[in-house]
């Protein structure tokens, strides 16, 4: 019996492909997700100035590089997708993997700053600024390791020329783990 | 992939963007050393917010996406919007025309490690 794909697949009611609709639908959910722990962050942070004072023990250049390597992760998995749609698969293979790499680094960074944070007595339960700090970089964290999980299924598929429009999805969730990343930074470590 | 969005890979300049990016996210770094409050919250949270808008609108292809998508992300940031004006007077507020938050009244010594970041 051959394999027939669902209807869902291939009808596209909204004028999207069904796979772009269902990951602007995860995004949507992300929004609310993270808009929700940033906005409640936000009201204490202003609520509490003595915040700022929490929020200096936090590395700014540390803060930095990681935004830096994530927008750089950011242009790699957009020309990746360029490199898809040109049928370039090998040139998106390596864009793809380069992403994950980005990421990796990412999760290196972010893993120095909290042993060096734990180590000197911030820790989850220190105070409210520390609890927000490590459940949004946390979540956040969680998001970077399911996207690079995610990518690197992917790139199966992408060597063997299957599955293309998925490098696109994928792409789409990447920049959004990037976009909260952007708002992050200033949070965390800026406003001090 | 939609003609649209393949016809939008040939047009952008990808690393024109990141470089803009990039420029964008010094000015962020830069701008608090000054030591001014305004040009701190514009550099911090303007430039944030104008990254954000840049690799929503080339990167993720928002510029010339179909506008169901766009529906879908205001109702998001209007719920967004009720839930912070909804809740924002409890947890800012001490006080009120008919009311008295005592869990949140100004917390008078606070020390880091031990501290609550709000009084119980």
């Amino acid at each position: 019996m051959s394999f027939q794909a669902p209807l869902a697949t291939s009808r596209s009611v909204t004028g999207l492909p069904t796979g772009r609709l269902a990951i602007w639908w995860v995004v949507v959910s992300e929004i609310v997700i993270f808009g929700g722990l940033i906005a409640c962050y936000v009201m204490f942070r202003l609520r509490h100035p003595e915040w700022g004072e929490y929020a200096s023990h936090t590395s700014t250049p540390a803060g930095a590089l990681n935004t830096f390597v994530l927008l750089t992760s950011s242009l790699s998995i957009v020309l990746a997708h360029q490199a898809a749609a040109a049928g370039n698969l090998v040139k998106s293979f390596r864009y793809i993997w380069c992403t994950i790499g980005g990421g990796g680094i990412f999760l290196l960074v972010k893993s120095y700053e909290w042993t060096t944070e734990i180590s000197h007595g911030y820790t989850l339960f220190a105070n409210n600024f520390w609890s927000f700090y490590y459940t949004a970089t946390g979540l956040h964290g969680l998001h970077v390791i399911a996207g690079m999980v995610i990518m690197a299924i992917i790139s199966i598929g992408v060597r063997k020329g299957e599955h293309l429009p998925r490098v696109e999805y994928i792409g789409i969730y990447w920049h959004f783990v990037d976009i909260v990343w952007l708002f992050l930074f200033p949070l965390f470590y800026i406003a001090k | 992939m939609t003609e649209e969005h393949a016809e939008a890979h040939e047009h952008t300049n990808y690393i024109k963007i990141w470089a803009i990016l990039t420029f964008m996210l010094v000015l962020s770094i830069l701008g608090p050393m000054i030591g001014i409050k305004w040009v701190t919250l514009i550099a911090a949270f303007g430039i944030a917010v104008v990254k954000a808008a840049m690799v929503g609108a080339y990167f993720m292809h928002l510029n010339i996406e179909k506008r169901y998508v766009w529906y879908m992300l205001f109702t998001a940031l209007l719920f967004l919007g009720l839930f912070f004006f909804g809740v924002s007077p409890d947890v800012m507020k001490a006080e009120g025309s008919n009311w008295v938050n005592h869990n949140n009244m100004p917390v008078a010594t606070e020390e880091v490690g031990h501290g609550d970041g709000h009084s119980e």
